[in-house]
């Protein structure tokens, strides 16, 4: 099981070690800075590496490197989830996921870290129970700790430990009883050349924020729920209900919780919102070339769409730009040779273009790798799948929640080939 | 108000400050001085000095300021043994206080105290925590167990919490059947042929409840267990799998892969023709295509099992290449494993769109990606036959960018297309020709060189291309010059006439100024081969070769079995059986796909047969000895009159023809296997397999150091000093060409001057050069580890044969294997990482110092229980007393004395083995009696069997 865990920063210093079993001497992250080294890329370190004597499996998140030690056949996907869960925690207590943060709570993250696993063993991971052991740090609760000398640890078993519905807690209760729900569909797409789509698919999710009192029991049903085939659910849905009747009934867990992620990827059913005209041109004599870029609206059901945003990664070779913009701004970082064009709103009537020159090192030939464009957008009060939830019903408590539910669609990985 | 304060240090010194502050009276100083010693552990810095003061904080009401202290102890009790003993008596009175959280917080902490006096107070407490009342205490509990078999495996049998733990797995709780079955598992991996996790129908049914219940931790656990589980026939597979499918729409990835791993295993029981195998198959698609949308690290594991589950079952996958289509930002590391699955999943419906996405990735930037991009589409035409020529064309327009990388990739790959499609795709030579002066790396010079020598009768300049290749002929690699020899000969026999002053040449450049000896045998062979009969030169040389296979790197049968089994683990990422490589792992625990019962239904499928047919014979890796020792003695016999060590060298000209160079079994050789031989070494991994069907016989006859005569010269110039006439045992193949992709080992072992050394001759029976090699042992009876790397300096080129000596240390890890002298070994190269298991003679452990005293040796002999005595007879050997007690001596078997009963001779003989344990024996010879009796007494008497075979190998030898 999980042996130990090394927090590394980007500039590989290890801030934090944790140990589940016997302590493990930090230079076993040697393997790992020296992997990192390699590696162009943060992001392209290898998460599975092997050491003489041990296994290192890691994640980068939020810049962040998490890295467990482990001995023994362990199923890494079960010790990426876990990585996974701490910076979940982390970010759940503290509102951030940073060097900063974490050193400046470093106690309590310690405290957690002991709660969260036991001989390497998941213990608690579900942040209700989480949140009933160790208190989240508040201004309020410090002050009152100072005064009162009294402490942020609960004695008292979580109660949702060990019913059979671990992630609520029993004796909830609030003024105002609410239940949100926000449908967030992303769009992965690989556009070609000309256009067409070589590949695309919907990644959607069901964001839920519910404060409801007692133990309320949540039905969800859709209009169309035939356009999920493949889903993945919260622990809390009962998985027979939804293979008989294709409605999500669950207890929720008590706060925000991602309540099911689903994948749409029968390519007809894929709507792609923005369509890029665009043409870039070196010149034979490797001096330079131009940039012609358009953004227009494709298949958007009427909506307007914004936080319109193009990122190009141009050959290494090119050393500056320079464009027209008719609508936003645009920046060129010649480091690290990405152009981004912020655009904003898109306004079908008049489509916002980058035009200019872009000029390359001297002597350098004209650069042999195509540009790759990668788009990111916005759609509110729309998921592109054209999903919809029908009714919310509630058994088990007395009192009228007040609900709400709200689709958004953003591009995941939206990328256009030039 | 931030934790980052108790960074800041005085001037007078933080542990002096921390001290005074533990001390202090006030409650809450104390904590947050303990605070601060935590905050110091967590970067690493040592905080052990103040073990005392913190400890004394222990005894508090204070739940946090208990925890805090219990997570200094946890990581200093090791350090502090003795201190940790005070803090004992708390604990104890803890596990006995009405709170549960209180009581499973003490059992918890006290089995991370590493320390071996404590575990003795865990006892008790630990086993009235295992039935506490309180759940929360119980699971906690059954965890502690694992922890307390990791420190004293011993105590924890002795105490039969093992037996607790079983009963564990009926608990009411599901979180605790969870956690005991994780625990199980745990021990279990220590202990593989325990049968503790004893799984029958109504445990499994008990597993199966708890996994609606449990945790998704506990759900991984659980399911991780059942995948051992072997169902008893195909209806009670189909109904754990009907109640394992929903687990494949957990949110948790973890929890999907184990299901996945499940169904994939039990599946293989369901009969075809059953509706719910084909249900069963549709439903596996989507969670896997689901996995490929997490974190780039998840996706990554996630391929690695796609990978394999792809090899085993295409068809659930077929419909879904466009997820595994590279997108821009994706992380290198995924992106060449989507590569890979890709081209597996390649068929002609899909051919046409996976050919336009390689060649737009043909263009992306990063370089590694895009060669291997290129090396796809090769392996596209080679695997769909319809797409040949769109690839042929994809491959020239990419060598028109002239991108140097780009255009060596593409014309290595081409290479292998001619060779898949002969006479087909011959016109682009022409392009190919264009860019000869571009290729610097050896693989791409060499597959020009064969092209331009494979078709030399359509080249009208061929001879001008190769010789512009000769004129560098020393500098270039290896791989290089073995084919521009080969070319160059085939460009002679099929133009001799403007040739002839071209061969001779390369000729006399490989065999009079290499120093290379594949290069100048493979010089001599062609150099006679010509001068004698041209006929069957341009038969052996312009062979048909052997189409290429359509699949390459497919991972083999019996492993991608055992993988299947271990999806979701580190072995399924490393695409390697755990037993080679887990340290954990103690011993090997093969799993394999169950079989298909069939129950009794008459319309089963032929195929089902052969499933089961296969997984029924046991292909173990090991190499049978008696097979190997039979050839070694063949070749003993053979060598028997020493010939020349190699080569002579050549007298004038050509006229080397009436020459007996390689003794007469060359021409015979020659014959029989014209075709390997012959010509192409280019190839294919066909070409491997090819060479490997003449089993060692080549190598061995050319250059092989056997025990026999030549065997000897070899010994004296490889061991100064060594001990006259130790039995070194002939060299046996370990690991045939077949199973290694072309690398072919034989080896034995020898011991030098009080050093053990393992002799290898590794042969490159493939196409390509072989770098990197490096060599491990899995634990072993008596701690045998190399004590240096492998050394193999220079890479080695196909066909080459080298001659390795690994200096052994017998100070590694130990475990009883079985038989107790079996050694598995690791051999890695540049391709990929290979076992084989083997048999030292035992022999070799035996230490030059086991001379016993008279006296020691009297007392020691009546020490040992007689039932550890065993008796062996040796049959048929012709020497006398003192010949064969010099012949033992010189294998460190030591002769004390001799004593001589009625015209028989009794030696008595010690052995010392180098883990220290001794030996005696006794051995009765009569004159005139051929058969010996030898009388073995030991305290370990299961190295007995091994002693006397090694003794009579000695006497025999």
């Amino acid at each position: 099981m999980i042996h130990s865990l090394f927090l590394v920063n980007p500039s590989g210093d290890i801030f934090l070690e944790k140990h589940w079993k016997s302590v493990v001497s930090r230079s076993v992250c040697d393997y790992f800075l020296e992997a990192r080294e390699k590696a162009l890329d943060p992001e392209d370190v290898p998460p599975v590496i092997s050491t003489p004597h041990h296994y290192l499996i890691s994640i980068y998140r939020d810049k962040l490197f998490f890295l467990s030690v482990i001995q023994t056949e362990v199923p890494p996907l079960f010790v990426i989830e876990f990585l996974h869960r701490v910076a979940e925690m982390i970010q759940d207590y503290f509102g951030e996921c940073s060097e900063t943060v974490i050193k400046d709570n470093v106690v309590m993250v310690y405290e957690l870290l002991e709660e969260m696993l036991d001989n390497g063993f998941p213990l608690a991971t579900e942040s209700n129970v989480l949140k009933e052991m160790i208190r989240p740090p508040t201004i309020l609760r410090s002050v009152v700790n100072t005064l009162t000398g009294s402490s942020n640890v609960g004695d008292k078993l979580p109660t949702g430990q060990l019913s059979t519905i671990p992630w609520r807690r029993a004796g909830v209760k609030y003024t105002n009883n609410e239940a949100y729900f926000d449908v967030v569909e992303e769009i992965d797409a690989i556009l070609d050349r000309t256009g067409t789509t070589v590949f695309a698919e919907i990644q959607g999710v069901v964001e839920a924020c519910v404060k409801l009192s007692g133990m309320p029991d949540l039905t969800l049903s859709f209009m169309n729920p035939r356009l999920l085939d493949d889903v993945s659910f919260h622990p809390c849905v009962r998985y027979k209900r939804w293979e008989s009747e294709r409605v999500l009934s669950f207890i929720p867990p008590d706060g925000n919780f991602t309540l099911m992620t689903y994948h749409v990827n029968a390519q007809n059913l894929v709507a792609i919102p923005v369509y890029v005209k665009h043409s870039i041109n070196f010149f034979e004599s490797g001096s330079g070339g131009r940039l012609d870029l358009t953004v227009g609206p494709k298949q958007t059901m009427g909506k307007t769409v914004e936080g319109v945003l193009v990122t190009v990664h141009m050959p290494k070779t090119v050393l500056s730009v320079s464009l027209n913009a008719t609508q936003g701004s645009y920046t060129y970082d010649n480091a690290t040779k990405v152009l981004v064009w912020d655009i904003g709103k898109l306004n079908p009537q008049k489509l916002p273009n980058l035009r200019g020159s872009l000029s390359l090192q001297t002597g350098a030939p004209k650069p042999e790798e195509n540009p790759s464009l990668n788009i990111d957008l916005k759609i509110q009060q729309l998921a592109i799948s054209g999903l919809k939830v029908n009714r919310l019903d509630m058994f088990g408590e007395k009192y009228k929640p007040f609900k709400g539910v709200k689709y958004i669609t953003k591009a995941g990985k939206f990328q256009v080939r030039m | 108000m931030t934790d980052s304060k108790y960074f800041t240090t005085t001037k007078k010194g933080e542990i002096f400050e921390l001290k005074a502050e533990l001390n202090s009276d006030k409650k809450e100083k104390k904590k947050e001085a303990v605070k601060k010693v935590i905050a110091s552990m967590t970067v690493g810095k040592d905080v052990s000095a103040l073990f005392p003061d913190v400890v004394n904080c222990m005894q508090t009401d204070n739940l946090e300021l208990k925890k805090l202290v219990y997570l200094y102890l946890m990581n200093y009790a090791k350090s502090q043994p003795d201190m940790a003993i005070m803090a004992v008596n708390t604990f104890v009175k803890d596990c006995e206080d009405p709170n549960p959280l209180i009581r499973a917080l003490a059992v918890r902490t006290m089995g991370c105290i590493r320390v071996d006096k404590i575990t003795e107070y865990l006892c008790e407490p630990l086993r009235k925590c295992l039935k506490d009342e309180d759940p929360y205490v119980r699971k906690t509990a059954a965890v502690c167990v694992a922890k307390l078999h990791d420190i004293n495996a011993q105590l924890v049998e002795d105490q039969g919490f093992l037996d607790t733990l079983k009963d564990l797995i009926s608990d009411s709780n599901p979180m605790v059947v969870a956690n005991a079955v994780a625990a199980l598992s745990e021990i279990a991996e220590s202990h593989p042929n325990s049968n503790l996790l004893d799984l029958n129908p109504q445990s499994i049914n008990k597993l199966l409840t708890a996994l609606n219940e449990c945790t998704e931790w506990g759900q991984i656990f659980i399911l991780d267990c059942l995948a051992n589980y072997a169902p008893r026939d195909d209806r009670e597979s189909q109904s754990i799998c009907e109640r394992v499918t929903p687990r494949l729409s957990h949110a948790n990835s973890a929890v999907v892969l184990s299901a996945v791993k499940v169904l994939m295993k039990f599946m293989e029981m369901l009969p075809k023709d059953l509706d719910y195998y084909g249900t069963l198959l549709k439903k596996l698609a989507p969670p896997l295509v689901t996995l490929l949308s997490a974190e780039p690290e998840l996706q990554y594991v996630a391929l690695r099992n796609i990978n394999l589950i792809v090899q085993k079952r295409p068809e659930i996958l077929k419909h879904e290449m466009k997820v595994f289509f590279v997108k821009y930002n994706d992380p290198i590391y995924v992106k060449l494993e989507k590569l890979d699955i890709m081209i597996r999943l390649a068929s002609q419906a899909n051919i046409a769109q996976v050919l336009a996405e390689l060649k737009e990735y043909a263009t992306e930037v990063d370089v590694d990606f895009v060669r291997k991009a290129v090396r796809a589409i090769g392996r596209c035409a080679i695997k769909v036959e319809q797409s040949a020529e769109r690839c042929v064309s994809t491959l020239l327009d990419l060598i028109q960018t002239k991108v140097n990388y780009v255009v060596q990739e593409a014309i290595v790959v081409i290479k292998d297309i001619f060779r898949k499609y002969p006479n087909k795709y011959e016109s682009v030579i022409a392009t190919l020709c264009e860019n000869l002066d571009s290729l610097d790396e050896p693989e791409a010079r060499a597959a020009m060189i064969w092209i331009v020598g494979e078709y030399a009768e359509r080249i009208d300049n061929a001879d001008e291309l190769l010789e512009s290749f000769l004129e560098g002929f020393h500098d270039e690699s290896t791989q290089v010059q073995l084919q521009l020899l080969t070319a160059i000969v085939k460009l002679f026999l099929k133009k001799p006439t403007e040739t002839q002053e071209l061969v001779q040449q390369v000729l006399s450049l490989a065999t009079q100024d290499s120093d290379n000896p594949d290069l100048r045998d493979r010089g001599y062979i062609y150099w006679r081969l010509l001068s004698t009969d041209p006929v069957a030169a341009k038969e052996v040389v312009l062979a048909e070769k052997p189409l290429i296979s359509e699949e390459t790197d497919l991972i083999e049968p019996t492993l991608l079995e055992e993988l299947i089994c271990h999806i979701g683990t580190l072995a399924s990422v490393y695409h390697k059986p755990p037993s080679a490589f887990v340290e954990g792992s103690r011993g090997v625990m093969h799993k394999r796909l169950p079989a298909r019962t069939g129950s009794g239904e008459s319309t089963e499928s032929p195929d089902v047969g052969t499933i089961a047919g296969g997984s029924g014979t046991e292909t173990a890796p090991s190499i049978i000895p008696s097979q190997g020792d039979l050839l070694g003695d063949l070749l003993n016999l053979d060598l028997a009159p020493p010939t020349t060590t190699g080569p002579p060298p050549p007298t004038s000209g050509m006229q080397m023809g009436g020459m007996d160079l390689l003794g007469g079994g060359l021409d015979s050789l020659m014959g029989d296997e014209s075709e390997p031989l012959g010509g192409d070494i280019g190839g294919s991994a066909a070409m491997g397999a090819g060479f490997g069907a003449v089993p060692a016989v080549m190598p061995a006859s050319l250059n092989a150091p056997m025990g026999g005569g030549l065997g000897d010269l070899f010994d004296l110039g490889g061991g100064v000093g060594m001990p006259l006439g130790a039995y070194i045992p002939p060299k046996t193949v370990w690991l045939p060409a077949m199973k290694a992709k072309g690398l072919e080992i034989s080896g034995t072992f020898a011991r030098r001057a009080g050093v053990i050394q393992m002799e290898l001759t590794l042969t490159n029976k493939a196409m390509s050069v072989m770098t990197d090699f490096a060599i491990q042992f899995n634990r072993n009876s008596f701690g045998l580890a190399p004590a240096g790397p492998l050394q193999v300096l220079s890479p080695l080129s196909p066909n080459q044969t080298i001659e390795v000596s690994l200096p052994l240390s017998t100070v590694g890890p130990v475990m009883k294997m079985e038989p107790l002298n079996n050694l598995q070994v690791a051999v890695k190269n540049n391709i990929d990482v290979f076992y084989f298991s083997c048999q030292y003679p035992i022999s070799m452990l035996f230490v030059e110092d086991g001379k016993m005293e008279r006296q020691v040796f009297l007392a020691t002999w009546k020490d040992i229980p007689n039932e550890n005595e065993s008796q062996f007879q040796i049959k048929d050997c012709h020497l006398n007393s003192d010949a064969a007690s010099n012949k033992l001596q010189a294998s460190n078997i030591f002769t004390i004395a001799k004593r001589t009963v009625e015209g028989q001779d009794m030696l008595y003989m010690s052995i010392k083995l180098s883990n220290g344990i001794w030996v005696l024996a006794e051995l009765r010879v009569q004159t005139g009696n051929p058969n010996y009796t030898i009388s073995v007494k030991c305290r370990a008497p299961e190295v007995s069997q091994c002693v006397f075979q090694c003794c009579e190998a000695v006497l025999k030898n």
